[in-house]
């Protein structure tokens, strides 16, 4: 009996380990009088600060517009519905969106996993999905290979990402020997880290240790033992910030000086908060945009931004407040609020001027445009240089 | 071979922690044979008290040392107080239940407090930023071995409240009540033992414990949030089984063993299979050795 008990008592704990998800569905009343746009983003969790932080940009961008008179003589109305930072409940939110709230167009999510998990809802369901910040190259294609019809995105893709963190480590780091740190759970990281070593390798640099480990998990000090008997000049990390912090932190610790180096997933507040800020006094990571460009376009956004919510806007703000505008811009275009002419005004959107850079949607139904490298200094991001595709 | 003695180390600590939650699990097992599922996330509890009560008591004691103690007390106070409630209202009304409700009663608290920790006017989601206690700089840092101070302070911590825990039910009168009450629950209350105040206790102190693992854990990984006590205390109760649940000093050696064997897994093998091991070990010694490795043989009458 009481092995018994014990057995079901471990079965139990497996299964209470799976997780069980919540929803929150916000049941507001449809009005036909408005454009309903829907988003999907990580509002809680792992992630928090992306999706809150791609929600402050879209809202501006709404203010701005509905101000203005709205679109097509109609208010914009937007329906956010919280990702968790996980994969089951953002189908749930996507199916929502275009089954019982009938949006024209949907932006998110931040992380390529959840993108793609939300890819063939928006397929089947003809409404567009807009991405202001996933990379991963197959956020915009099915498996195949084929472009997806409905799925676009604001940013660069990962190849570009990974290219351009190598090309400064061999560049301007003048590094030989460095070690990768990749997150395996994550099509983003483990994009990122591909396209870095085929760039790197090809540059005459060496890998001289590829480590993983999982999202959401804490201790990194094995993988980064075996990382710091290699030597490495820098350590390629190329996960996001919640994961990133802990490393450097036990990385430094371990007695590793040599500087991490990463990609947009880093940009948080959260980054740098407590011990993290002198683990990662001069590391490196690439991202869309700096606060510290002066082009009028961003000034003028940083100044609308901080006098709404009295801080400076991060690059997913940015990105989500050009991710609604965009939308706002192909509807006015095309004179019509549908997804199909959404996705048609999309996919020949070309010299857009964004805050994140001028953008033109390619055939795949990427973004081509520039990326900015940024170095940590005193826990603020400084910005280092800007790579042109 | 000095990249094994470090993975040695990582992994060692690493079950020093795990060690302060397993002993939570299998005091509360010898004495009421039953799984306290809770357990995990009391540890969770104990991670926020340091969070929200770090910025007031270093308002009074300023950042060192002192104050890091008083964290640590202070999350042993509330979570030995949050145990002790969480028996009074949830297991002792089914103390004469089927032990499978009391299990089930023990998922619901710790359902419970996951999903209430996670409102946004309790814990709230997303992850948040546990204070630096104790600045973080390497004690010892050759070549090739290096040695955190924060992995001092667990190993110092964590060794001598397993050392004091060890006193307390050996040489105090109501050690010996404990463990007359894991022999045989009503026999120990007819010879006069109140039983209730002792289970009380048992559920302060293995809480308590849980509270400073949470403070040693958080101040190792100062990421928190409410689901972070899932896993540890999955593998704090895979640990307890592991030595014997029931047996204390299987519980630490079972920590050790699984925290070691984590470590080597990530480092030597490949980390994604880093959790399957540890749950690998569960199933193998549930089919092999089902007592534990320490833990005595023998029927239980039921």
């Amino acid at each position: 009996m009481n092995l018994r008990l014990l057995t079901t008592a471990a079965a139990i704990a497996l299964f209470t380990l799976a997780g069980c998800s919540k929803s929150d569905s916000g049941d507001k009343p449809t009005e036909a009088a408005t454009i309903k746009i829907g988003q999907i983003a990580s509002m809680t969790g792992k992630e928090a600060t992306f999706g809150q932080q791609v929600d402050d940009g879209i809202k501006l961008a709404i203010e701005e517009i509905n101000n203005a008179g709205g679109l097509l003589g109609k208010k914009v109305e937007l329906i956010t519905e919280d990702t968790q930072s996980q994969t089951p409940p953002t189908k749930t939110a996507m199916e929502k969106l275009v089954s019982k709230d009938q949006v024209v167009a949907v932006i998110g999510e931040v992380a390529s996993s959840r993108s793609m998990a939300a890819a063939p809802i928006a397929e089947r369901g003809k409404v567009t999905l807009l991405s202001p910040a996933s990379t991963n190259s197959n956020v915009t294609l099915d498996k195949d290979g084929k472009t997806l019809g409905y799925v676009y995105r604001i940013c660069f893709i990962d190849p570009f990402q990974g290219t351009v963190m190598a090309k400064f480590a061999s560049e301007n780091l003048k590094a030989k020997n460095i070690a990768v740190l990749k997150d395996n759970a994550n099509d983003y990281s483990v994009g990122l880290a591909k396209n870095f070593t085929e760039t790197f390798t090809k540059n005459g640099g060496t890998i001289v240790e590829e480590q993983a480990y999982e999202g959401g998990q804490t201790d990194f000090k094995a993988q980064l033992t075996a990382i710091k008997a290699k030597n490495p000049e820098a350590i390629f990390v190329p996960g996001y910030y919640t994961e990133v912090s802990l490393i450097a932190q036990q990385a430094r610790e371990l007695g590793i000086k040599a500087p991490l180096l990463g990609g947009d997933g880093w940009d948080s507040p959260v980054l740098t908060q407590g011990a993290a800020k002198e683990a990662l006094e001069g590391s490196f990571f690439s991202n869309h945009y700096s606060e510290q460009d002066t082009s009028a376009v961003v000034l003028e956004f940083i100044k609308r931004f901080k006098a709404k919510y009295n801080e400076t806007p991060g690059a997913m703000s940015a990105l989500g407040y050009d991710a609604m505008n965009i939308i706002a811009k192909v509807i006015k275009d095309g004179g019509k609020a549908d997804a199909e002419s959404i996705a048609k005004g999309l996919a020949t959107l070309k010299d857009y001027p964004g805050v994140t850079g001028k953008i033109t949607i390619d055939a795949q139904h990427n973004a081509n445009k520039p990326a900015v490298v940024l170095q940590i200094k005193d826990g603020k991001y400084s910005y280092y240089s800007t790579i042109a595709p | 071979m000095e990249e094994f003695l470090q993975q040695v180390i990582n992994g060692l600590s690493l079950g020093a922690i795990y060690a302060l939650i397993a002993l939570g699990y299998t005091m509360i097992y010898g004495v009421l044979r039953f799984i306290n599922f809770a357990h995990g996330d009391v540890f969770m509890v104990g991670a926020y008290i340091g969070f929200f009560i770090y910025p007031l008591l270093s308002e009074s004691l300023g950042t060192g040392y002192l104050t890091a103690f008083a964290v640590l007390l202070a999350a042993m106070l509330g979570c030995g107080l949050l145990g002790v409630t969480i028996e009074f209202l949830a297991y002792r009304p089914l103390r004469n239940r089927p032990k499978l409700t009391v299990l089930i009663t023990a998922i619901g608290v710790s359902l419970f407090l996951e999903y209430t920790g996670q409102i946004d006017f309790v814990f709230g989601a997303d992850y948040k930023t546990y204070p630096t206690l104790v600045e973080r700089s390497a004690v010892f840092s050759g070549s090739g071995l290096s040695l955190g101070s924060d992995q001092v302070i667990v190993f110092v911590v964590a060794i001598v409240l397993m050392l004091l825990l060890r006193v307390l039910v050996m040489k105090t009168k109501i050690g010996i009540a404990m463990r007359a009450l894991s022999m045989n629950l009503s026999a120990a209350s007819l010879m006069g033992i109140n039983t209730n105040r002792v289970i009380s206790f048992t559920f302060f102190i293995g809480s308590a414990l849980a509270g400073a693992g949470a403070t040693l854990y958080a101040m190792s990984y100062p990421k928190i949030n409410p689901l972070m006590g899932v896993l540890p205390g999955l593998k704090a109760f895979v640990a307890a089984v592991l030595g014997g649940i029931g047996n204390i000093p299987g519980a630490v050696f079972g920590s050790f063993f699984i925290g070691t064997a984590e470590t080597m897994t990530a480092g030597y093998i490949s980390p994604t299979f880093r959790d399957a091991i540890v749950f690998g070990i569960l199933i193998l010694i549930l089919i092999f050795k089902p007592s534990g490795l320490l833990g005595k043989g023998g029927v239980e009458k039921v």
